[in-house]
């Protein structure tokens, strides 16, 4: 059994590798998907590192179009590395590295020529703690991501009329979107960070833990968005809440790092990983019997 | 079940690192830039190194621009942006590498083998250069130095334990004070001392120079005591208190032996900051020609001997000037590198 | 009864009031009390002698501001007439004044541009241990004696003006700034208000890193993750968060140029007139004025640098007060 697998056969770097048979159904070809799903976003055998410890190992995961996917697991098991490595945050750390690679749309983003500014545009991210810009309005805030990137938009207005519809707050701030965005509660300001990334029009959104600084009302209110969001965007989400992932995505991913590094020990529709786990490692995470 | 796979090991690799092509194509702009600045240089009035400079500073931007033209707008920019930090980077510490090869150049001119050893009793400045030397003012400034460090150590010290230790209800105007107090003017410390010490005591002397010196000193010891103070860990305060001591004993036997090489830091650091200062000097300690260690009279310091063989004009005096700055220098760096060894065991701590 | 304790029954009830606060009496030792008042009074020390400079300067000085009053300040004229009548006299720093503030803002001008460069490309641009050196170096030139930038400034700096200044004259002297009618250049506000730029970029720079380097990282990741490049994130957040730290290093920086003496003394020739054309070889500031008079001055012209001391120390407290606000400000916002 899978499940039986040792402690001690956990991928190591040398160059012999034994790699527990991964249970990923995602990146095969086997799973039942239609052609135009593949174009989403998918992992290969992706490494990372910070200096010289190796942080991440062998991460193959296929997130098809259109889908919410969960990465899960303890603290410190590289979930949030791996989400950065996924839209080229993950350079900004120094003395960081990686092997493998990401391809989206069929090409590899960290392919020689690609431009990592077009890719973090087209593949958008919204953090654990709510940030908007500070010295800017609610309204400006929506639009900072046009400003920095410099593309042009021809109606502003209904721009940032739809993004906040679709972020699930214009109703909340149509009436002040001249006033700081720090003047918002906390999960207004994480749907406006929301709000923020949609405005660039991507076709990924990775959330790192969208909803650990917010009250359980607004994390409902988020969890809807995403819910929403999810008919017309691949949609990748780190979360430590178990209910969360149940709620919001199609596919879950358990990640694991028992004092190596973090790997990949199954992923599947998240109706299985909850109810029928194929390693038991999995079933006592999501049952809460550690981590 | 596992599966034992035959792999190479994973490689780290850094995708992101500037590829061959773009550093080619940045060398190429600089490149370019320096050959049409040289163009330019040859054309146009804007002659010498800095009219080679000018041009290439305003070309390398330029030429970065083009060579990122079919990257989008938005790269262009961003790679203007850093070419042009770097040009304003280099454009500065390009007059500060001159100031250091120019007094190199011309102070070692006027050494010769006993510079550091003879004074100017029996020389006229300007004597050739084989005559006379700089001790006198080597010495006049060490020694007004130690004196400003004597008075203004423990004062700076107790400003700091004042702000950190004690507490006290005035620790934030004590700390404004003394932030205010470094910016005090030297001339204006001079002028002070002048009106002061120099008028009550009856003239020019070591000790109103070293005085001078103590109040520009003041608020960089106390400034960099309270950052050290800071380090000590609240633990290490809250244990001695525990073991029943008063908190004079904690700040005398535990405190300051912990921070001790970071007190000396602060101590050098003070001495650097006023080991060249000349215009309080002017008011205070005047000149003198011969080696002196009377504190009561007039007495030669480094930044006058400059000074004063500055204003002469004539060309001897002057290259001793050049002697004077370099060896001031050579003070300066030696203070500054004391620092650096104090505070690199503070941190190691 | 025997029992060695008291049972108080309010223990078991429902307590009604609220038991008064019992405040802790932290009874300093006899020691301590000594070493805190010690201190306090050492501590105090600082204020003794800001007190005593202003109030010294002012006492020997105080002759000058009655004989002259405000015309002391405003006028530019500086004559002793007869050294044995100091009615004689005409006393004014005006054009010293305007010497200072001119060749302040110059420096100030020219070097808040590059020390912001600086700042960004140590923060920012290079690896850490490029940064250890470069820091390393601004502290260096941070305490390079003046006395050390004056001669360079003379020796090599003042010929490269000289020409470039006939050039801008040549091509710009319709603007009045830049106009020399004595077609004398030299030893002018601009090469002095330079040499300042020189000597207070590391100053500005020091101040600026520390503010840039505590914009808040997670701002920064949100810019690029919205597509902004460096510059981009940069300018979007790193430099608005600056902006006020910014200026009040660069008012630490203007404080340091108005009262530098001996860069100035080295590099303006002193003329007691009211010069705003930077190219011109006319000048001077407070600092200088006193020690260029000094060695020579009568009794009554030594009260009148006294004054023109406190003048020069009152306005360089003012910005300095001023700077230590904006920056401690900006230090707490983090």
């Amino acid at each position: 059994m899978d499940s039986q697998v040792n402690e001690t056969t956990r991928p190591h770097i040398t160059a012999k590798v034994e790699i527990p048979e991964q249970r990923s159904k995602l990146h095969t070809e086997d799973l039942q998907v239609d052609a135009a799903s593949k174009s989403g976003l998918e992992a290969r055998s992706v490494h990372a590192w910070f200096d010289k410890h190796h942080a991440l190992a062998d991460i193959s995961l296929h997130f098809p179009k259109n889908t919410v996917t969960g990465l899960i697991g303890p603290s410190g098991c590289g979930k949030s590395t791996f989400l950065r490595l996924l839209n080229r945050m993950h350079e900004f750390i120094p003395r960081a590295a990686m092997a493998g690679e990401v391809l989206f749309a069929g090409n590899d983003i960290y392919a020689p020529g690609v431009n990592p500014i077009d890719i973090r545009r087209r593949i958008g991210m919204v953090f654990q703690k709510p940030n908007p810009f500070p010295a800017m309005n609610i309204g400006e805030n929506v639009v900072a991501g046009l400003k920095l990137s410099r593309v042009k938009t021809s109606n502003k207005d209904a721009l940032i009329e739809d993004c906040l519809t679709r972020a699930g707050l214009w109703k909340e701030v149509k009436d002040r979107l001249g006033s700081a965005g720090g003047s918002l509660s906390g999960g207004q300001q994480q749907r406006l960070c929301i709000a923020r990334a949609l405005a660039l029009n991507p076709e990924v959104l990775l959330l790192d833990e969208p909803c650990s600084a917010l009250d359980p009302g607004s994390t409902l209110r988020v969890e809807e968005t995403i819910v929403q969001l999810s008919a017309t965007m691949t949609i990748v989400i780190v979360t430590h809440n178990m209910q969360q992932a149940a709620r919001v995505s199609d596919y879950c991913a358990f990640f694991l790092s028992d004092g190596g590094p973090g790997h990949l020990v199954e992923a599947d529709l998240t109706t299985n990983i909850f109810s029928n786990p194929s390693d038991s490692r999995t079933a006592d995470y999501v049952q809460g019997r550690f981590g | 079940m596992s599966v034992v796979v035959e792999t190479m090991p994973p490689v780290p690799t850094r995708p992101w690192r500037n590829s061959k092509t773009t550093g080619m194509r940045n060398l190429a702009a600089i490149v370019l830039a320096v050959i049409c600045g040289g163009a330019i240089n040859q054309v146009t009035g804007l002659s010498g190194f800095l009219g080679l400079f000018l041009g290439a500073a305003f070309l390398f931007p330029v030429f970065v621009a083009v060579a990122n033209a079919k990257r989008g707008a938005n790269v262009v920019t961003d790679r203007i942006a850093s070419a042009v930090i770097a040009v304003g980077f280099i454009a500065v510490t390009i007059p500060w590498l001159s100031i250091f090869i120019t007094v190199f150049q011309k102070g070692s001119e006027a050494f010769h083998s006993s510079y550091l050893t003879d004074d100017m009793r029996i020389t006229p400045s300007g004597d050739d250069l084989q005559y006379g030397g700089i001790a006198h003012a080597i010495i006049g400034t060490l020694l007004m130095v130690l004196v400003a460090t004597v008075i203004s150590v423990p004062f700076g010290i107790i400003a700091a334990v004042y702000i950190v230790e004690v507490k006290g209800r005035f620790a934030g105007l004590i700390r404004f004070l003394v932030q205010a107090m470094s910016g005090v003017p030297s001339i204006v410390a001079g002028l002070f001392v002048y009106s002061t010490v120099v008028i009550l005591f009856g003239g020019f002397s070591a000790w109103a120079g070293a005085v001078a010196l103590s109040i520009l000193m003041l608020p960089t010891v106390a400034r960099t005591s309270e950052e050290v103070l800071k380090l000590v860990s609240v633990d290490l305060r809250t244990s001695s208190a525990a073991l029943g001591a008063t908190q004079a004993r904690t700040v005398f036997t535990v405190v300051i032996p912990t921070v001790a090489s970071g007190l000396i830091t602060a101590a050098v650091l003070g001495v650097a900051r006023v080991v060249g200062e000349t215009a309080p000097l002017i008011l205070t300690s005047s000149y003198f020609v011969a080696t002196s260690t009377n504190l009561n009279d007039p007495i030669a310091s480094l930044p006058i001997y400059i000074f004063s063989n500055l204003g002469l004009g004539d060309q001897n005096a002057t290259a001793r000037a050049w002697g004077g700055a370099l060896v001031l220098l050579g003070l300066v760096f030696f203070f500054f590198l004391l620092t650096r060894i104090f505070s690199s065991r503070i941190k190691r701590k | 009864m025997g029992l060695p304790f008291t049972v108080s029954c309010e223990h078991y009830g429902v307590q009604t009031t609220v038991p008064e606060k019992r405040s802790i009496d932290n009874n300093l030792t006899r020691v301590d009390k000594v070493f805190h008042n010690l201190v306090t009074l050492g501590a105090f020390f600082s204020m003794v002698v800001l007190a005593a400079i202003g109030g010294f300067l002012l006492y020997r000085g105080f002759e000058i501001f009655k004989d002259f009053g405000f015309s002391f300040i405003t006028s530019s004229k500086w004559d002793i007439g007869n050294p044995e009548d100091t009615s004689t006299a005409i006393l004014g720093i005006g054009a010293m004044l305007f010497g200072s503030v001119i060749t302040a803002i110059i420096a100030v001008v020219i070097s808040v541009p590059f020390a912001v460069a600086t700042a960004l490309l140590i923060e920012f641009y290079v690896p850490g241990w490029i940064k250890t050196i470069l820091v390393s170096i601004l502290d260096l030139v941070a305490a390079l004696p003046s006395v050390v930038f004056g001669i360079w400034g003379y020796a090599v700096l003042l010929p490269l003006v000289e020409d470039w200044s006939v050039t801008i004259e040549h091509y710009l002297g319709w603007i009045p700034i830049f106009n020399v009618p004595s077609e004398i250049f030299g030893r002018s506000p601009l090469l002095a208000g330079l040499l300042l730029g020189l000597m207070i970029v590391p100053i500005i720079t020091s101040v600026a890193r520390e503010v840039y380097s505590q914009a808040p990282r997670e701002l920064i990741d949100a810019a690029s993750a919205l597509g902004g490049t460096r510059w981009g994130a940069l300018r979007a957040v790193v430099l608005p968060f600056g902006r006020s730290g910014l200026v009040g290093g660069t008012m630490l920086g203007l404080g340091r140029a108005l009262g530098e003496t001996v860069a100035v003394y080295l590099t303006l020739n002193l003329v007691f007139e009211i010069n705003f054309k930077i190219l011109a070889s006319a000048g001077g500031n407070v600092a200088s004025l006193i020690a260029t008079k000094f060695g020579e001055a009568t009794a009554y012209e030594l009260k009148a640098l006294m004054a023109a001391g406190l003048v020069l120390f009152l306005v360089t407290l003012l910005v300095n007060f001023g700077a230590t606000m904006i920056v401690n400000k900006s230090r707490k916002i983090v």
